[in-house]
C-alpha cells in the first residue's frame, strides 16, 4: 500500500502512485518494500512484457532490511542490477543519466532519503523534478541536513535526534529541500544547552 | 487596468519592410531614456488608436535583451484580422507617438535547461530571435528548426544562417521540406527542453508528438497569442458595477468591458497569461472558450472565462465584474 502521509507544510515533498507511461526506455529505481510499487505497477501496465525490454531496474535493500530483490529480478528487465547501498549505485545512476535521451520515464519508488536522491540526480541532468513518479512505500525515516554543520544523517527514526557530524540535538522539520535531498535538523537547544526533550520515535 | 509595471510611451523610430507580409517596427522612448531590460521571449501590447477604436494587441520583441536604446517588433498582415496588424502596416510610421506596456514574458527559457530546441513556424520566429541572442551571449547550447512557407517569407532566416550556421536548420513548404519530428525529438539529450511557437495546428502537433514520445510536460513550452474572434453581439450584465453591455461582432468581451469605464485587469489580451480571469455569477447560454488558459473542466463548468478572447451566445451572461 501506498503510504499516506498527515498534511503538512507546502515545502513537504508530496508522492504519487507510479503508473506506466509511453516513453523510449525506463529507469526504475527502487529500496526496501518500493519493490511492490514496481510491482504493482508491472502488473498495471498495458504491454508489461515491451515495457521490461527497455526497462533498468536498479533496486537497494530497505533500512529495515527489507531485501526483495529476487522478485525484481524475477521480472525480467533488460537490465537489473542490486546495489548493497544507495551511495554504491550513484556512480551507475549518473552514467545512465548522462547517456540517456529526452523519452526515458524515471520512476522511483520507497523511501524519501531514495526518492530524494534520485529526484535530485535527474535534476542534475537537466529533468525538470516533475519528470520523475515517485511512490512512497515502507519506512518513514529521513534523510535529515544540519542546518549548523550542514552534514546529512540518514535513516532518522527520532525527534529530536544527535547529529551524526557535529553533534548537535537536532529537531527534525518537515521544511524540506529538493536541492539537497533532505529535511532541515535545527538545534533544539540553543539557548538552553542541554534542555533536550526526549527522543520521540516519530518515523518507523 | 493592466498588472504590473507601468505603460511606456514610445516614438517609432523605424519601419522596415522585411517581406511582402511582415514589417519591423522599431520603438524608442520619447524621453529619449533607456527601455527595460527584458527577458528572450517576452512580448509587449502596443495600444494603438484606430481611428476612435483603442486596440492593444500583444507582440513578442524580437530584439537583443541587451538593447536598451530601443524594443523591435515583427508584424504579420493579416487582411482577415479585426485590424490591428493592418493598421500598423498601413497607418503606423516613422515619428509617431504610441504607448506600449512594459515588457511580460510567458514563453521565457528554462535556464535548467541542458539545451534548448527550438521550433518556429513563420511569424513564430520571432520569440525566438531575442531568446537567441540572449543563449549567444550565454553561450547556451540551443537548435532552432524553422519552417517557413517559402524562403521570401522565412523572415530572417539568411541572418540567423549566417550567424548561427548549422544550429538553424530552415524546411520550406514550397520546396516539399517538413520536420521529421519523430526523429527529431528521438535524438535528444536528457535535460533538452523544447519550444514551440507558431499556427495552432503546429503547437498541437509539437506537443501531442513530444507526449506520445514521453517527453515530461514541464519540458515542453509553447506560446501561441490569439485574436480576439469576431462573432455574434450579445448582452453581458457586470454585477459589481451595476452595468449591462453589448459587445460588438469586432469587439472582445475585455475591450466592450473597458469601454463601459470598468476597469478590469488584463496582461496578454490574447488568452495565454490568466490576468483577466473573471468568475461568471450566471450563465444562461453557451460559453465560447477560446483561450489557453482554463482547465478543460474549468470550460465545461461555466465558472469561469477570459473577457480577452472569449465569447457568449444565449440569454444571460453575468460577471464578477
Amino acid at each position: 500500500m501506498t503510504t499516506s502521509f498527515p498534511p503538512a507544510m507546502r515545502s513537504r515533498p508530496v508522492y504519487g502512485v507510479l503508473t506506466a507511461r509511453p516513453g523510449t526506455g525506463h529507469l526504475i529505481v527502487a529500496d526496501g518494500e518500493g519493490a511492490d510499487a514496481v510491482t504493482d505497477m508491472i502488473a498495471a501496465a498495458t504491454d508489461a512484457a515491451a515495457m521490461l525490454a527497455r526497462s533498468h531496474i536498479i533496486y537497494v535493500p530497505g533500512p529495515t532490511g527489507t531485501d526483495r530483490a529476487e522478485t525484481l529480478r524475477a521480472l525480467g528487465a533488460a537490465q537489473f542490477h542490486r546495489s548493497p547501498s544507495f551511495a554504491a549505485c550513484l556512480p551507475r545512476l549518473q552514467k545512465v543519466l548522462a547517456d540517456a535521451q529526452m523519452g526515458m520515464q524515471i520512476y522511483v519508488a520507497g523511501t524519501e532519503g531514495v526518492i530524494g536522491q534520485v529526484q535530485q540526480q535527474a535534476m542534475l541532468a537537466g529533468l525538470p523534478w516533475q519528470a520523475v513518479q515517485t511512490e512512497h512505500r515502507g519506512s518513514t525515516v529521513r534523510r535529515v541536513q544540519c542546518v549548523h554543520c550542514k552534514g546529512i544523517t540518514e535513516a532518522v527514526r527520532t525527534d529530536p535526534f544527535p547529529c551524526s557530524h557535529c553533534g548537535l540535538n537536532l529537531f527534525v522539520r518537515d521544511h524540506y529541500s529538493r536541492r539537497i535531498a533532505a529535511f532541515q535538523g535545527v538545534n533544539i537547544d540553543a539557548e538552553d544547552p542541554g534542555q533536550v526533550p526526549p527522543p520521540v520515535e516519530r518515523f518507523a | 487596468m493592466s498588472v504590473g509595471a507601468p505603460k511606456i510611451p514610445v516614438r517609432v523610430a523605424e519601419v522596415v519592410e522585411v517581406n511582402a507580409l511582415i514589417k519591423r517596427f522599431r520603438f524608442v522612448r520619447r524621453d529619449g531614456g533607456p527601455m527595460p531590460v527584458f527577458s528572450g521571449g517576452a512580448h509587449v501590447v502596443v495600444d494603438m488608436d484606430d481611428h476612435g477604436t483603442r486596440r492593444m494587441n500583444p507582440y513578442s520583441l524580437m530584439s537583443d535583451p541587451a538593447d536598451t536604446s530601443g524594443y523591435e517588433i515583427s508584424v504579420r498582415r493579416d487582411d482577415a484580422g479585426r485590424g490591428g496588424s493592418l493598421f500598423l502596416h498601413r497607418h503606423v510610421t516613422p515619428g509617431m507617438d504610441l504607448v506600449i506596456s512594459s515588457p511580460v514574458n510567458l514563453f521565457p527559457l528554462d535556464a535548467r535547461a541542458r539545451k534548448h530546441l527550438m521550433i518556429a513556424g513563420g511569424i513564430g520566429i520571432t520569440p525566438f530571435l531575442s531568446q537567441i541572442a540572449a543563449l549567444s551571449r550565454l553561450g547556451g547550447r540551443f537548435e532552432l528548426h524553422y519552417s517557413a512557407r517559402t524562403r521570401d517569407l522565412a523572415a530572417y532566416a539568411d541572418d540567423l544562417t549566417a550567424r548561427h550556421g548549422d544550429k538553424v536548420r530552415l524546411y520550406l513548404d514550397d520546396q516539399g521540406q517538413a520536420i521529421d519530428l519523430n526523429r527529431l525529438l528521438q535524438g535528444q539529450p536528457l535535460g533538452t527542453h523544447l519550444y514551440v511557437c507558431g499556427p495552432k495546428g503546429m503547437i498541437g502537433w509539437v506537443c501531442r508528438t513530444a507526449e506520445s514520445l514521453g517527453w515530461p510536460k514541464s519540458a515542453v513550452h509553447s506560446e501561441e497569442f490569439l485574436a480576439p474572434p469576431v462573432g455574434l453581439p450579445f448582452q453581458v450584465q457586470l454585477a459589481t458595477s451595476g452595468k449591462t453591455i453589448t459587445v460588438g461582432p469586432a469587439q472582445s468581451l475585455l475591450e466592450a468591458i473597458e469601454a463601459a469605464g470598468v476597469d478590469a485587469p488584463y496582461l496578454c489580451r490574447g488568452g495565454a497569461c490568466g490576468e483577466c480571469e473573471t468568475d461568471v455569477l450566471g450563465c444562461d447560454g453557451q460559453i465560447a472558450h477560446n483561450d489557453h488558459w482554463l482547465t478543460d473542466e474549468q470550460k465545461v463548468g461555466n465558472t469561469k472565462i477570459m473577457p480577452c478572447v472569449s465569447r457568449f451566445q444565449g440569454k444571460t451572461l453575468i460577471l464578477d465584474r
